[in-house]
């Protein structure tokens, strides 16, 4: 099957205290089109700082990253963003919706960015899939946590991503939302056709996805199938 | 390769109206927040579009009422006796003509017994030819020259308690006062204070025997057109003539243009007042901004992560701030629309018109560029910083700074300001040089203040001890973490600080300059106009009434022939001469002496105090004039004494102590050579008290009636009231920058507030006492405001040291008090203000806040 991301000899160090802290060690794999993949790992293993790599928020200090073909290791920032805008969604932890923007306006953002015409209704079927149809006009301080996660999942999905990079994505709900939450993402994903990466560290939620991709010190550990 | 291809031929264009949207989204709930930036910038732009609406009613009403101003078609004047020739050559001007005497002498009010040195005009003709004397009664302008009668002018009137119908006395004659002046055409309400008019009509000049060789007269003549005649062309066709004849020259056209440049000069120099006013406002913009980018990290990095790019989040924040920049700066128009309706009631005492207060669409017009460029300039330099905050921030918020100082574009931004500031001022201006020293000072200013703020931030932290008080500690640490405001409150408090008191330091030390000279032992009155013939009699009647006679000097007057054997036409074609141009346009008053006096030291040559037998007479010169002048020992001037070529060279070059209370001269000859000149003789005397000058004057007045009186004493009290004036005005624009400062501190404070509250409610949740938070607020309060101040004040002393030492030339002493009262009252209400905005968290539950926030 063809892979939409491919990572190859991946690393990243930062200089902290004049000392070199090396975060990723040549970490390589590649992640078939339409799979969903879970990386795991303990804190300060380095998985956020792949997943960013891989998302193209962040440019590798060694290897390279091919997203849907395009090498973002040798893209400037503008071009990954534009990237990002065309192939890219993303679900985060602490939600991330922009504070002065309704729950509408936030899921058309990626759209309005792409320049899309008729972006509205498509941004009020969203909403009306993750069950928020009637919240459109609120801004993310009027809604609770579990809200703002289904907002941030219709603003995820609302400019058709290739792929899906999830970064602990119900760290910050209680279980019975979670579990909400966890149904919507995978049921939208099956529906939309797109490649799922979440980080966590709930082994549970990993144990959904395909493939799990254990990270540790900076190094993949281990690359397993699971049975889903 | 070939996808990175499709994305390149992908490549999204601006979507300027999403722009527009975003950034209008963006702001919602900050836009009270944002005005609350801007309000910063209001009173600047205020000062200034009433600076500029007043320039511009200023100008057209000069234009309008040019005419009234000189009163004739063309006005001719000069400091000596028309010879024949040009008698004639006056007398073919005009339809109509009038002329006048001016000079100064003393004045008696024989019912009060008061007298006092006045400007006497002696008028003959229907002048003013166009306005009139606005007298009381109205038609005293005219009735005046058909008797024996006086016009006087309004302030000599209440100062004398004189009425109409009273008497004066000018010279040997009494005239009956027909009217009070309150306006004669052109004059000013201060210049009247200063030197008060006294009209009489010219037929009796002669018997007030004050026409005596070597009186300092001017005579005026005026002309006027009864058919159409280009006044201009015509007086471009004699200028040779008039310049020949040593004549001045005013028309309607020439009037218009130097009172223009005149007030054009002043409201320049008031702009650049209002202007620093708008500069502290944009470092409060700037500071304002800063911490608002840094809260909106969060929001750039998620539109990033979202797919916009790093100029287009720029140009979201952009936009918001161009929309700010222009509400404030239409704000301040419409602010300074209302205010320059006072202007012209400040100004009254300085206008010789009515100034109108009519809107100047122009004025608006700059005002609002003006303050959009400005807020866009300043809040550029936080807002560069948006290209470079990573999408990653909304994985994981990092505070790593990148150094900014490295980045060209701050580097560029910086340069824009800096060349905006100077652009600015010279437009006001007019020279390169003395912008580029505006601008220079004004970054050297900010640069101490930020140094002192930047110094005192990083003594703060060695000096806190854990044994302080919980209070003390947390008051002292506010000064230097993050997000605090110790460099935006010591540079905007500081600077306006600074400014009102070098404004108040320079106001004394000049009151205070006189003041010594009026109190000691040296001369406080001055005679002058004395003949030869009264010097005598006049030391002797002075030394009767147990006056000391503390200098005698006669006085010649001069002019200029011949420097190294050239005239003024072959200096004027040798252009590395043009500095002495001047010296053949004026007279000087001379005199002559075998010694130095003590204020006067050799510094180039030999003094040589008697004449000798042969060869070119040895002058002395004083050294700074030669030096403007070109001039040095060896050089050979010739002087045109009273009609008598004398041809001297210059022995020696002096240093004269112009400071001290006594008459002092350019040139000084040595002995034998101008005895028999026309001359006059000034007598410089003490008088102990104010009763003693008033007898002693009526009694010269009575028997030396030419003889002209300077009282100390009286002149004091004329500068007190000009430097009030004056000072009342430099105060008027300076409160601009008072309010600005005060405005960007409420700003400031309120950002801080924002800043602050989380911790303020975490305090309070953990049980922090309403009193402890007081105390933090106040000591951090009181030390931004008592350091800002004092700060501002050590600026002001520096700068008045500075001014005293290199411009006035005058001993540093100054008067500490206002200084004290100023840090005081500053220190008062920063801390004031500090209080009044942490009110919010003390009243309200910390949830309803947190909530609210």
């Amino acid at each position: 099957m063809e892979s939409i991301l491919n990572i190859s000899d991946l690393g990243k160090t930062y200089q902290s205290a004049g000392k070199i802290l090396t975060v990723l060690d040549h970490i390589s794999f590649a992640v078939e089109t339409g799979s969903t993949n879970a990386i795991v790992g303990p804190s300060g293993s380095g998985k956020t700082t792949l997943l960013g790599l891989c998302a193209g928020l962040d440019r590798p200090t060694t290897g390279a990253v091919e997203l849907n073909g395009i090498d973002l290791s040798i893209l400037s920032e503008d071009k990954r963003a534009h990237v990002r805008n065309l192939y890219v969604g993303f679900i985060f932890q602490n939600f991330q919706l922009l504070p002065t923007l309704t729950a509408l306006e936030n899921i058309m953002v990626p759209l309005e960015l792409r320049g899309e015409t008729n972006i509205r209704t498509r941004a009020v079927d969203l909403l009306d899939k993750v069950g928020l149809a009637d919240r459109g006009h609120h801004y993310p301080a009027q809604l609770s946590g579990g809200e703002q996660q289904r907002v941030s999942l219709a603003r995820a999905f609302s400019n058709r991503p290739k792929i899906l990079f999830a970064d602990e994505p119900t760290g910050n709900l209680d279980a019975e939302t979670a579990e909400k939450v966890i149904k919507l993402i995978f049921d939208l994903n099956k529906e939309a056709g797109t490649t799922l990466v979440l980080v966590t560290h709930d082994l549970d939620l990993a144990g959904k996805t395909q493939r799990i991709l254990r990270i540790k010190g900076g190094k993949l550990v281990s690359d397993n199938k699971t049975n889903v | 390769m070939v996808m990175e291809n499709n994305l390149s031929n992908e490549k999204r264009r601006l979507n300027i109206p999403w722009l527009f949207e975003m950034a209008w989204r963006d702001s919602r709930k900050n836009r009270s927040r944002l005005l609350l930036f801007v309000s910063s910038i209001v009173f600047g732009i205020a000062a200034l579009v009433a600076i500029y609406t007043f320039g511009v009613n200023l100008k057209k009403d000069i234009d309008n009422q040019a005419a009234t101003l000189i009163g004739a078609d063309l006005s001719v004047n000069t400091g000596k006796l028309p010879d024949a020739a040009t008698q004639k050559m006056l007398d073919s001007l005009g339809d109509r003509h009038s002329q006048e005497r001016m000079f100064a002498s003393m004045v008696l009010f024989p019912r009060t017994q008061g007298t006092r040195l006045a400007q006497v005009r002696a008028l003959e003709g229907d002048y003013p030819y166009y306005g009139n004397f606005e007298t009381i009664p109205a038609n005293a302008g005219l009735n005046f020259r058909e008797n024996k009668a006086a016009l006087v002018d309004q302030t000599l009137m209440l100062q004398y308690n004189v009425k109409v119908g009273d008497s004066v006395k000018v010279g040997k004659v009494t005239f009956v006062i027909e009217g009070v002046l309150t306006k004669a055409p052109g004059q000013t309400n201060i210049a009247s204070g200063i030197a008060p008019i006294v009209y009489i009509p010219l037929k009796y000049l002669d018997e007030t025997g004050l026409m005596q060789k070597g009186s300092r007269i001017n005579y005026s003549y005026y002309f006027k057109y009864d058919h159409p005649v280009d006044i201009e062309k015509l007086t471009k066709k004699l200028d040779p003539r008039f310049e020949k004849a040593g004549l001045n020259y005013d028309t309607v056209e020439t009037r218009k243009e130097n009172t223009g440049r005149a007030f054009g000069d002043l409201t320049n120099f008031l702009s650049l007042v209002g202007f620093i006013a708008l500069l502290l406002g944009c470092v409060g913009v700037a500071s304002a901004i800063h911490i608002y980018i840094r809260e909106k990290i969060a929001s750039i990095a998620i539109m990033r992560c979202l797919g916009v790019k790093a100029y287009e989040a720029f140009l979201i924040y952009l936009i918001q701030i161009v929309g700010i920049g222009f509400i404030g700066a239409i704000a301040g128009s419409a602010l300074g629309t209302f205010v320059q309706h006072i202007l012209p009631i400040i100004f009254r005492d300085f206008l010789p018109i009515s100034v109108t207060t009519d809107i100047s669409w122009g004025a608006i017009g700059q005002g609002v560029i003006l303050g959009v460029i400005i807020s866009v300039l300043f809040g550029l330099l936080p807002l560069i910083a948006i290209r470079n905050i990573s999408p990653l921030n909304t994985l994981r918020m990092s505070y790593e700074n990148i150094n900014l100082l490295r980045d060209p574009f701050r580097w560029m931004v910086y340069a824009i300001i800096l060349l905006f500031i100077a652009t600015f001022t010279h437009l006001q201006i007019g020279n390169w040089l003395g912008s580029l020293f505006f601008t220079i000072g004004i970054v050297v200013a900010f640069l101490i203040l930020t140094i002192i703020a930047r110094l005192l931030m990083f003594i703060v932290r060695f000096i806190i001890k854990a044994t302080w008080s919980y209070p003390l500690r947390q008051g002292f640490a506010n000064l230097y973490r993050p997000n605090n405001q110790t460099i935006i409150l010591i540079v905007s408090i500081g600077l306006s600080t600074s400014f009102i008191c070098t404004l108040f330091f320079i106001q004394s030390l000049l009151i205070k300059q006189v003041t010594i000279a009026a109190s000691t032992n040296q001369a406080n009155m001055i005679l002058f106009d004395i003949q030869t013939s009264q010097e005598k009699p006049l030391a002797n009647f002075t030394q009767k009434q147990h006056l000391p006679l503390l200098q005698q000097v006669p006085v010649v007057t001069v002019r200029i022939e011949k420097v190294n054997g050239k005239t003024a036409a072959q200096t004027k074609k040798d252009t590395s001469m043009r500095m002495r141009e001047r010296l053949f346009g004026n007279e000087f008053r001379v005199t002559y002496r075998d010694t130095l006096s003590p204020t006067e030291k050799v510094m180039q040559g030999d003094w040589i105090g008697n004449t000798p037998a042969s060869g070119e007479i040895p002058v002395s010169m004083e050294e700074r004039f030669a030096q403007r002048n070109k001039l040095k020992v060896g050089d050979k001037l010739t002087f045109n004494v009273q009609g008598i070529p004398i041809n001297t060279r210059i022995a020696s070059t002096r240093q004269v102590n112009w400071n001290k209370m006594q008459t002092n001269f350019l040139f000084v000859f040595p002995k034998g050579v101008l005895e028999d000149a026309p001359q006059f003789h000034v007598l410089m005397t003490h008088v102990p008290s104010k009763k003693v000058s008033a007898s002693y004057q009526q009694s010269v007045v009575r028997q030396f009636p030419n003889v002209s009186i300077i009282d100390l004493g009286f002149v004091l009290s004329v500068l007190e009231d000009l430097m009030d004036k004056l000072g009342s005005i430099i105060k008027f624009m300076a409160m601009f920058s008072i309010v600005t400062a005060i405005v960007v501190l409420v700003a400031s404070v309120r950002i801080s507030k924002y800043q602050r509250v989380q911790e303020s409610v975490l305090l309070r949740t953990m049980g922090a006492s309403r009193r402890q938070i007081l105390a933090i607020t106040t000591i951090e309060y009181f030390f931004l405001g008592a350091l800002s101040a004092a700060t501002g004040i050590l600026i002001a002393v520096v700068g008045t040291w500075l001014l005293a030492r290199y411009n006035f030339d005058i001993a540093f002493n100054i008067d500490l008090m206002p200084a004290v009262a100023l840090f005081l009252g500053i220190t008062g209400l920063t801390i004031l203000i500090g209080l009044l905005n942490s009110r919010g968290v003390l009243n309200k539950p910390p949830l309803e806040i947190l909530r609210g926030e």
